[in-house]
Order: C-alpha cells, then sequence, then structure tokens
C-alpha cells in the first residue's frame, strides 16, 4: 500500500481530536460544538479508510515520529483494533451531533446551564484516549491510554457538577485508578520476568510461570472492574445514569468497551497459554450473573436513566460469554464465538446511545427523570420514542438487529461446543430485555398526567432515530465488520 | 537477595497496603494517599525487576515516569472532585459509605 507518511490515517486518528479538543478548550466554556462535529465527521472517514485498507492489505504497522519498535512507540492496527476504531466513530459522530441540540436545548430551560461548560474538549480527549488504546501494541501504552480514558470519562461524568454527579464522578474515579493500578503491576511482574512489554515479542516468550500468571490476575482483575463486570459494577449504574445524557451516551456505548477489549485482546494473545477452562467459565458465570442481576435492577428502577444504566451492566454479561465459548473449543465454535461477541459491542454501542440519547430527549420533555412520569411522551416525541423502542430491540436481540446476530452467533456456538446452559442465559436475558423496555413504552403511551413543558429540538431526536437504526441495519449488513475481525 | 528484588518485595507489600487503604478507608483523601501508595508500590516493582545486575533499565525509569505524572494528575482530579464534594455535602466521605469523622 504506497500511502505517504502525510496521507496515512493512523497519526490522524489519534491527532485529530487532540486537536480539536485542544482547539475546543481555548475557544472557552461550551464552544466548539461545530469543530468537533466537523472532527468526528473526518474521524469516521478515515475510520472506514483504515477498515478498507485493513480489510485488503492486512494487519499495518506504524512507527510515531519513525521510530522503530524497541526505541519508539508502535502502532498495530489489525482487523479487531480497525473494527474498534471504526465502531468508536460510528457512535461518536451522532452522539456529537445530538450533544450540540441537547446543550442548546438544556440553556433554554434552565437560567443554569449544566454540563456543558468543557464537554468539548473533554470529549475530544476521550475519543484521542479510546483511539490510542485500540491502536497500542505494547503493555505500557496500553496502560497510559486506559488511564486517559478513565481521566476524561470522569470529568465527563462530573461535568453537570450536581451532588450526585460528583459522588458518582469520584466513585468511578477510585474504582477506575484501582483497576488501572491492578493492571500496571501485572505489566511490571511482565517486565519484570521477560524486559520487554510489546506485545509481538512477548507473544512467543510468555510461559506458564508464577509471576506471569498473578500478572495475569491482576489485570483480568482490573479489567473486570473496569469493564463493571458483575459484581464489579457498582460504580456503573450511578456513574452513566447520574451523568448529562449525551455524555451517557459515550460512557455506555464506548468506555467500558474499551477495557473489554483489552481483555479480550491479552486472553487470546500473550496469555493464551496461560488460560484455563476453569477460569473462562469463571468469566463466562460472571456474564451470566451480570446478564440477569442487571436485567432484573432495571425492571426495579424508578428513574429512567438508571433503568437504561442497569440495562449496561446486564448487556456487558453478554461480552464474557466469548471467554468459555472460545478458550479451548473447536476453531468454528470459537470463530462464531468471538464474531458474536464483537458483533454484540457494535450492536450495544449503537443501540446503548440511540437508548440514552432517547431517555434524556424524553426526560428533558417530560421535566423529570422518572419512569412513572413519562405520561403522555409517546404523543409529544413519537420519534424519540420509536428511537428507544428500536433499540430495544435490538437489546432484546430480536431479528433482523444486529443484536440477534450477535446473540444468533453466540447460541451457535454455546451449541456448536456442548455448552448448552449458556444459551439458556441468552434467552432468559433476552426476555428480562423485553420486560424492561416495555416497561418504559407502556408508560410512554398512557395519558399525559403532568404539565408538559415543550418538545425538543428535531436534531435530539433524529441523531437517536439515527443510532438505533445502526443497530437495526447492522443485523442486515453485518458481514463486512465480521469480515474485519479475521484480518490478523 | 539482591536489591532488585528487596525493592520488588517492599513494592509488593506497598501495593497491598494501598489496595487495603483504598478499599477499607471511607475518607476520600485517605483514599486518595493509597492510590498513591498503590502506584508507588507498582512503580517500585517495575523499577526493582527492571534492573539487570545492579544496571538501571533506562525503560523502567521512563515508564515509571510517566507513571508518575498519570498518577499526579489522578490525584489532582480526585482532590478537586473531593473538595466539590465537601461544599455540597459538608462529608469527605461518599453517600452509603462510614459518615464523616470515623478514622
Amino acid at each position: 500500500m504506497a500511502t505517504t507518511e502525510l496521507a496515512d490515517p493512523i497519526p490522524w486518528l489519534v491527532l485529530l481530536p487532540l486537536a480539536w479538543a485542544t482547539a475546543a478548550f481555548v475557544l472557552g466554556p461550551g464552544r466548539g460544538g461545530r469543530l468537533a462535529v466537523a472532527g468526528l465527521a473526518v474521524q469516521a472517514a478515515l475510520a472506514l479508510a483504515l477498515a478498507a485498507e485493513v480489510l485488503e492489505a492486512g494487519p499495518r504497522r506504524y512507527a510515531v515520529g519513525g521510530w522503530a519498535a524497541p526505541l519508539g512507540i508502535e502502532l498495530l492496527a489489525d482487523g479487531l483494533a480497525a473494527f474498534m476504531l471504526a465502531t468508536t466513530a460510528a457512535v461518536a459522530l451522532p452522539v456529537a451531533v445530538y450533544a450540540r441540540g441537547y446543550f442548546r436545548a438544556v440553556s433554554r430551560s434552565d437560567a443554569h446551564p449544566k454540563g456543558a461548560t468543557w464537554f468539548w474538549p473533554l470529549t475530544g480527549y476521550l475519543v484521542a484516549a479510546l483511539d490510542v488504546l485500540f491502536l497500542a501494541a505494547d503493555l505500557f501504552n496500553l496502560y497510559v491510554g486506559l488511564e486517559l480514558l478513565g481521566l476524561a470519562a470522569v470529568g465527563l461524568t462530573a461535568l453537570t457538577g450536581e451532588r450526585a454527579a460528583v459522588a458518582a464522578a469520584l466513585r468511578y474515579l477510585l474504582a477506575s485508578l484501582l483497576g488501572s493500578g491492578a493492571y500496571l503491576m501485572g505489566v511490571a511482574l511482565v517486565y519484570g520476568a521477560y524486559g520487554t512489554v510489546s506485545l509481538a515479542t512477548l507473544a512467543p516468550l510468555i510461559e506458564p510461570l508464577p509471576a506471569v500468571a498473578l500478572a495475569a490476575g491482576l489485570m483480568a482483575a482490573g479489567l473486570a472492574l473496569k469493564t463493571a463486570l458483575f459484581p464489579l459494577h457498582f460504580w456503573l449504574p450511578p456513574a452513566h445514569g447520574g451523568a448529562a445524557s449525551p455524555v451517557s451516551a459515550l460512557l455506555s456505548a464506548l468506555v467500558v468497551k474499551a477495557s473489554f477489549y483489552l481483555l479480550l485482546r491479552l486472553w487470546f494473545g500473550i496469555y493464551a497459554p496461560l488460560t484455563t477452562a476453569a477460569a473462562a467459565q469463571l468469566l463466562g458465570a460472571l456474564g451470566a450473573a451480570a446478564v440477569v442481576w442487571g436485567s432484573v435492577q432495571a425492571l426495579r428502577q424508578e428513574r429512567l436513566k438508571m433503568l437504561v444504566a442497569y440495562s449496561t451492566v446486564a448487556q456487558l454479561g453478554y461480552l464474557f460469554l466469548v471467554f468459555p465459548l472460545a478458550t479451548g473449543t473447536g476453531p468454528a465454535a470459537a470463530a462464531a464465538a468471538w464474531g458474536g461477541a464483537l458483533l454484540q459491542v457494535l450492536a450495544h454501542g449503537l443501540a446503548k446511545a440511540a437508548m440514552f440519547a432517547a431517555a434524556g430527549a424524553m426526560v428533558l420533555a417530560a421535566g423529570r427523570d422518572a419512569v412513572a412520569g413519562l405520561g403522555g411522551v409517546g404523543a409529544r416525541l413519537p420519534l424519540s420514542l420509536f428511537a428507544f423502542a428500536l433499540a430495544g430491540v435490538t437489546l432484546m436481540g430480536l431479528p433482523p438487529s444486529g443484536g440477534f446476530t450477535a446473540k444468533w452467533l453466540l447460541l451457535r456456538a454455546a451449541l456448536a461446543s456442548g455448552q448448552w446452559w449458556w444459551a439458556a442465559v441468552l434467552v432468559v436475558g433476552g426476555l428480562l430485555a423485553a420486560a424492561y423496555v416495555f416497561r418504559v413504552l407502556r408508560q410512554a403511551f398512557l395519558p399525559v398526567e403532568a404539565a408538559s413543558t415543550g418538545g425538543v429540538p428535531r436534531s435530539l431526536e433524529f441523531a437517536a432515530l439515527a443510532l438505533a437504526l445502526g443497530g437495526v441495519l447492522l443485523g442486515l449488513f453485518g458481514e463486512r465488520p465480521l469480515a474485519l475481525l479475521g484480518v490478523g | 537477595m539482591s536489591a532488585g528484588l528487596f525493592y520488588a518485595l517492599t513494592g509488593g507489600l506497598l501495593f497491598a497496603l494501598g489496595l487495603a487503604g483504598l478499599i477499607l478507608r471511607a475518607h476520600v483523601l485517605r483514599k486518595l494517599l493509597a492510590f498513591n501508595i498503590l502506584g508507588s508500590g507498582a512503580f517500585l516493582v517495575l523499577v526493582g525487576l527492571g534492573g539487570r545486575d545492579g544496571t538501571p533499565d533506562p525503560v523502567t525509569q521512563a515508564m515509571v515516569l510517566t507513571g508518575i505524572v498519570v498518577a499526579v494528575a489522578a490525584t489532582a482530579l480526585g482532590l478537586a472532585l473531593a473538595r466539590r464534594l465537601l461544599e455540597l455535602t459538608g462529608d469527605m466521605a461518599l453517600p452509603g459509605e462510614a459518615p464523616h469523622g470515623d478514622d
């Protein structure tokens, strides 16, 4: 591939969000939204170009500043990385369009607009951190990406400055620091054993030594905490449910997936010689518990955004089924499980961003964040409610949505590897998701009970709808993303 | 026992102490201090195991330096949030944990 240095998309995927985030910071509080939308549109084009390049010509390496691997920092774009980069851009662009409308609407209805002040710079840093994490090719750069991501996410959580949001952000920060601290300890042990942090160099070296097993355990535990795997999910619902709605969408759709991506990469990458069926079954069992516990909690929430946040806890559980389904099973089952989990990453990313976006619009229109206060919303915001329902279709896993394809692949992997009990989790999880989605829809179709506070800008509703449609259409056009995963 | 191994074991001990403090203490300032002890433990392991035959490894030094910058930034963010929490609630503990003035 004869790309010149400047036309190479890899460095721009990181530099571009850094540039517009810094420009937005310099412009001042609340400014920079237009810049961010333009930047993210270019970002989406770059991510798609990179994905097409990787699909055609295989994995790409990039030496930052022209310094090769042992001395400099190397970035690696393989199929998995390109998939995650495209997912990030696909979710972040509609959310940015949504956020512009959202903060305009909030500042109109409230004398003291909350949350708009530093949203754009922090979002830019968040996107840059995500991209650097997906492209990193060594354990230490992954650590730096993880920390940058955590700091940007905590800052976004605290933006509204309200009591609950600040407490949630602080709890989130402490959980995030503990998770990355454990990860860093693992890096230290691996470096002590092998004298390198490069994933490519480590892959053939790793053996089941006690120190390396300890490192793998610490890293897995730290990443499970950051991915909010049950029972380490305590920090997620208040943070995701209490943040401003565009922030909730970014956190739930993208941020928790980054630590999952890292766990996936390490488990099936350098730590493959260490992984055991028992450890994989444990992760799968915790994922199954998350599906049931998160869904039951979602059913019991009084607040709409807390309901959606607990639904994230449940949906993250499905991702962890990949560990029992692809560890030590046949190649057919492993490929299906792998494809199912990553399609779930993308489908849930689109659907959950849509759901938080729609929920944010409905909360704005209803004037309060309560499931019981949604009466009449169906008549006033039909588009938002439709987006919420479409996103619900993906979360339930009904055809033809992306959620259906993802769960179908996981189901095939469960049956092909003779582990039928994971299939039961998929069925129960789908039914419970239907229960909490219909609980919201039922309320929204009830007649108006409270005085309405007016409508919301159309851009809010259309952005939510675009995300929800993306999640559904993914079921029809899922082959190309899946083909990408086979590269590298 | 070599000096490197001694540093590494001390680092492991500090990491465990920090972990316990982060989980068991309710006061936010103590939690942040515990995080710094935990981080220092990881840095000490990195530097201790990194050296070969008494020669320090420049790569680990660079990594620890980066780690310190990250830890300082994280601590500053934590302190800013803790101050805001104190202004809003008059308490330096997260809601749902032990009330003020316990330890």
